[in-house]
């Protein structure tokens, strides 16, 4: 059996005689006895290495692909080792919420790092210190805009699927209705936008660039959106930012996103990170942990979590979110991630994925049946048309160890994804592939 | 400390990537940002120092004793994290089909099978993040059962004043009134008050067993009976679960739905406030609720199942954390059924053995044998030295030991909450045991040096008014 518990069992008796106990089952008096101590039919424990195997195992029956031009949600962009070999030290890992912020004064720095980071990116005046993901920091930005007469909630058909569900999942509950804005040449119909805002609404929900990579025009949505006096979410994807227009510059009111592509691996999907900025103005609506600076009784410069007075804890029904951690462990890795990258490697690595996924796109189409799909100008995903049946080319390109591009199966389409992780000598070899399958 | 931004210096950098081999693509002016992005510009060995500064200033549980109420800052085994970044499972890309992922299928249907087992349910989703986001799921379960139903009047959720304030913040946000209802003088759930409330717009109970103050609801099955007689539902808040994991399980107790802590009762590392885990589990009775896609075995094979027309959706994009809940897997095979048992018998131990330890001294809360924490209030010392539970708490800080949870729960005065947990061996808790003494005497002796405390820490006492009152979030670049 494996076990973490240090005293042995002679120990562990001796301890319940000299509080006065005979046995353990005397401290579990107040369980009703019906109910005390069964059989719950799991095995018996394992040593470390038996588990080791029965883990492994499990571990080699999932396939990793030498090359993936899959994204949709998750990217694969490179992580420095210096990322992984920091937030891997202990203390990270175990520590709790730094609510007692004389020892904590490491991590609370480092969150505040973090947030000034989000901020520099996206040109914000405030970021939170993040959220679960870039579907729940969605969710929680369209709570932020819930005003007693304005709880329409308009999203963009263009938003990843993922999103578009969760937000509709909170919304239920707090009775908001959502109406998905459609899309015209794979871009949000600004002019269906128009017509569906009104009095009640309270945001609309914009994904820059869009699930099919493409860079949306934020600047109209912005303008119609604030005439009638609602406010602009931005899902922004943050390696994009190193190039594309900042939410700031648009002027929109919150910015989310999920700052997976920031040093974290795909990890099947999870744990990633939520991010969220807001204006000074909402920044008593912005939910979860904020860290501030101060001072210490002997007027050193200190962190600590402030603005609390929004919190569950203290508003309790009340409060407008019951969100009580962030993922700071998540939030460490992305703030090391944009260190080690720093001002030009990030910018280096957008410019790799846009530069490549051009490059690709150019070859692609020149296959016969291979199309693009939209005019509109991407930022690193496109999407394709096929000459046959998608899942015969995605079997084709997963022999050769390719995870090929999001199929929409529905339509037989195909989302590409290209990364700095791609060489062009494995973007030649796929259009190779893709030829083959046309003839 | 400096900011890492006070150490950026211009041109510094790392060298990470290789040149680009195809040509630059260049995009219209119209799209591009023309702020600049200031993000640090250093060499890798300045970054190393950096976070090496910060660790520092990090406490772990590797540093020390951790005896954080309602937090199970439990030993964190490092086969675990071994296991979360084998190559096979911290690379898969979430989109992939499902024939190239059998193995990461497999350990969240084995992970939902013994999970179940061992409380009690009969379905578990793993999607949601924490336990806070698992309080919302379940009680969206619920509010899908009584939709449903139609039965339109149940908007009420009862809830002790005992509880997380998670809790009613939780049922805010699935669209319910909270009813709170006041404990007891023994801080146990009020049976007659109870039944003044139940009635037939209550949607449910939302309940944490052992409570707050470490005590378990004995009357738990006449508790769930009262609120199931009535037609609600009953939640259970996992928050405590390690107190009696294997030894009671919340479905055998009457609870229709539960979300547990992995990072608590199932020793994930907490991460500084995160990644969690808060998975779901529920009774038949509202599975086909559960957040989409579910996992399903069939014979050939694992799949997710997306089509469930009554579900309550998605909670979050993908399936919730991973390689949080491989660790929790890892972990409950690791210790099997008798390993879990031994460590809520060892969590209970440890609790009552400093608390008896401690009880002649300061003034323990409720009377009888806690569970795995035990809350004691500082009131007497308040009114006779003038020193609080806070200056209890930072004199703590100044012997290593992280001080327990404070002012909470909120129906004690001047709380404080003692979580041992079941890795901390009997030297650790005698040391403590002593360091509580000899504080309790200085509070005695010479209280001022209590409200100077902590000397030795890296920062004293902070303005924290300061702080929220004009709020500074984020680095002023000169």
């Amino acid at each position: 059996m494996g076990t973490y518990i240090p005293n042995t069992r002679d120990e562990q008796l001796d301890m319940l005689k000299s509080i006065g106990y005979e046995k353990f089952d005397d401290l579990f008096i107040n369980i009703p006895r019906e109910v005390y101590d069964k059989d719950f039919k799991i095995p018996y424990g394992v040593s470390e290495l038996e588990v080791r195997k029965i883990m492994e195992k499990m571990a080699s029956k999932n396939r990793i692909f030498k090359t993936v031009y899959r994204g949709s949600g998750a990217y694969n962009h490179y992580i420095p080792s210096i990322v992984k070999q920091i937030t891997s030290k202990e203390e990270f890992l175990t520590s709790y919420t730094p609510y007692q912020a004389e020892i904590s004064q490491g991590l609370l720095q480092s969150i505040f790092e973090y947030q000034t980071m989000i901020c520099e990116l996206t040109g914000m005046d405030v970021s939170n210190a993040s959220v679960y993901d870039g579907a729940t920091a969605a969710a929680e930005a369209v709570i932020m805009c819930k005003e007693r007469k304005r709880t329409k909630v308009l999203v963009s058909e263009a938003a990843l699927p993922g999103v578009l569900s969760t937000i509709k999942t909170y919304c239920h509950a707090l009775d908001m209705e959502v109406i998905v804005v459609p899309c015209k040449n794979g871009m949000t119909d600004i002019s269906k936008l128009k017509k569906l805002l009104d009095d009640k609404t309270a945001c609309a929900y914009v994904q820059q660039p869009n699930m099919f990579g493409l860079i949306e025009d934020v600047d109209s949505i912005v303008e119609i959106t604030h005439e009638a006096g609602a406010k602009v979410i931005e899902g922004c994807n943050p390696v994009s930012l190193a190039i594309l227009k900042t939410p700031a510059e648009y002027g929109v009111d919150i910015a989310v996103g999920e700052a997976q592509p920031l040093g974290l691996p795909l990890s099947f999907g999870g744990p990633y990170i939520g991010f969220m900025a807001t204006t000074e103005k909402l920044v008593r609506r912005l939910p979860g942990r904020i860290v501030g600076e101060t001072v210490d009784i002997n007027n050193k410069r200190a962190y600590v979590l402030t603005l609390q007075a929004r919190e569950q804890h203290i508003r309790r029904e009340k409060a407008l979110s019951n969100i009580c951690s962030n993922q700071a462990l998540c939030a460490q890795t992305v703030a090391v991630y944009l260190t080690s990258m720093g001002q030009s490697g990030l910018l280096e690595v957008a410019k790799q994925s846009m530069s490549k996924s051009h490059y690709l796109a150019s070859k692609i189409t020149g296959i016969k049946g291979f199309d693009q799909v939209y005019a509109g100008e991407f930022f690193y995903e496109f999407v394709t048309t096929a000459p046959v049946d998608i899942n015969i080319i995605m079997n084709k390109l997963e022999e050769n160890d390719i995870l090929g591009g999001y199929p929409l199966i529905e339509k037989n389409q195909i989302i590409w994804c290209v990364t700095e992780m791609v060489t062009k000598k494995e973007m030649d070899r796929l259009v190779e592939l893709l030829k083959e399958v046309e003839g | 400390m400096k900011l890492i931004f006070e150490k950026s210096r211009s041109g510094r950098s790392c060298d990470i990537l290789p040149p680009s081999d195809v040509p630059e693509y260049i995009i219209d002016k119209a799209y591009t940002r023309e702020s600049e992005c200031r993000l640090p510009e250093m060499a890798e060995n300045d970054i190393s120092r950096h976070y090496t500064e910060i660790v520092k200033n990090t406490h772990g549980v590797n540093d020390g004793f951790y005896p954080l109420g309602s937090c199970t800052m439990k030993y964190n085994p490092k086969i675990n994290d071994e296991i979360a970044n084998l190559n096979g499972f911290k690379n898969i890309h979430p989109l992939q089909p499902e024939h190239t992922i059998q193995g990461a299928l497999e350990a969240l249907s084995l992970a939902e099978e013994y999970f179940c087992k061992i409380t009690g349910m009969d379905r578990m989703s793993f999607q949601p993040a924490a336990g806070a986001q698992g309080e919302l799921t379940g009680l969206l379960l619920i509010r899908a059962y009584h939709e449903e139903r139609k039965d339109f009047k149940r908007n009420k959720i009862i809830i002790p004043d005992s509880a997380h304030g998670t809790n009613p913040a939780t049922a805010t946000m699935a669209g319910y009134t909270v009813i709170t209802i006041e404990s007891k003088e023994d801080g146990l759930v009020d049976l007659e008050k109870l039944k003044e409330v139940v009635d037939d717009d209550t949607a449910g109970l939302m309940l944490t067993n052992p409570s707050t103050i470490g005590l378990f609801e004995k009357d738990i099955l006449e508790i769930t009976s009262i609120v199931h007689d009535n037609g609600g539902l009953i939640y259970y808040d996992g928050a405590n679960l390690n107190a009696i994991v294997g030894l009671v399980r919340p479905g055998d107790m009457g609870f229709d739905v539960i979300h547990l802590n992995l990072h608590k009762t199932f020793s994930t590392p907490h991460g500084g406030g995160g990644p969690g885990s808060g998975p779901v589990g529920c009774k038949d009775i509202l599975a086909k609720y559960l957040p989409t896609p579910t996992v399903e075995k069939s014979a050939d094979g694992y799949k997710f199942k997306y089509d469930n027309k009554n579900s309550i959706g998605t909670m979050k994009n993908f399936y919730g954390n991973f390689l949080v809940v491989l660790r929790a897997l890892t972990y409950v095979i690791s210790l099997g059924q008798d390993g879990l048992k031994d460590t809520a018998r060892n969590a209970v131990l440890n609790a009552n053995y400093m608390m008896h330890n401690l009880k002649d001294i300061y003034q323990v809360a409720f009377d009888g044998p806690c569970m795995h924490e035990f809350v004691i209030s500082i009131e007497k010392l308040k009114k006779e030295q003038g020193i609080t539970a806070l200056d209890i708490a930072k004199s703590l800080l100044e012997y290593g030991i992280h001080p327990p949870t404070m002012y909470f729960p909120n129906i004690v005065a001047e709380a404080l909450m003692i979580e041992p947990t079941e890795t901390e061996s009997r030297e650790t808790l005698d040391e403590a045991i002593n360091i509580f003494k000899l504080i309790y005497d200085k509070a005695k002796k010479t209280p001022i040096k209590l409200k100077e405390a902590p000397n030795n820490t890296y920062v004293g006492r902070l303005d924290e008014v300061r702080a929220a009152r004009n709020p500074i979030l984020k680095y002023k670049f000169k």
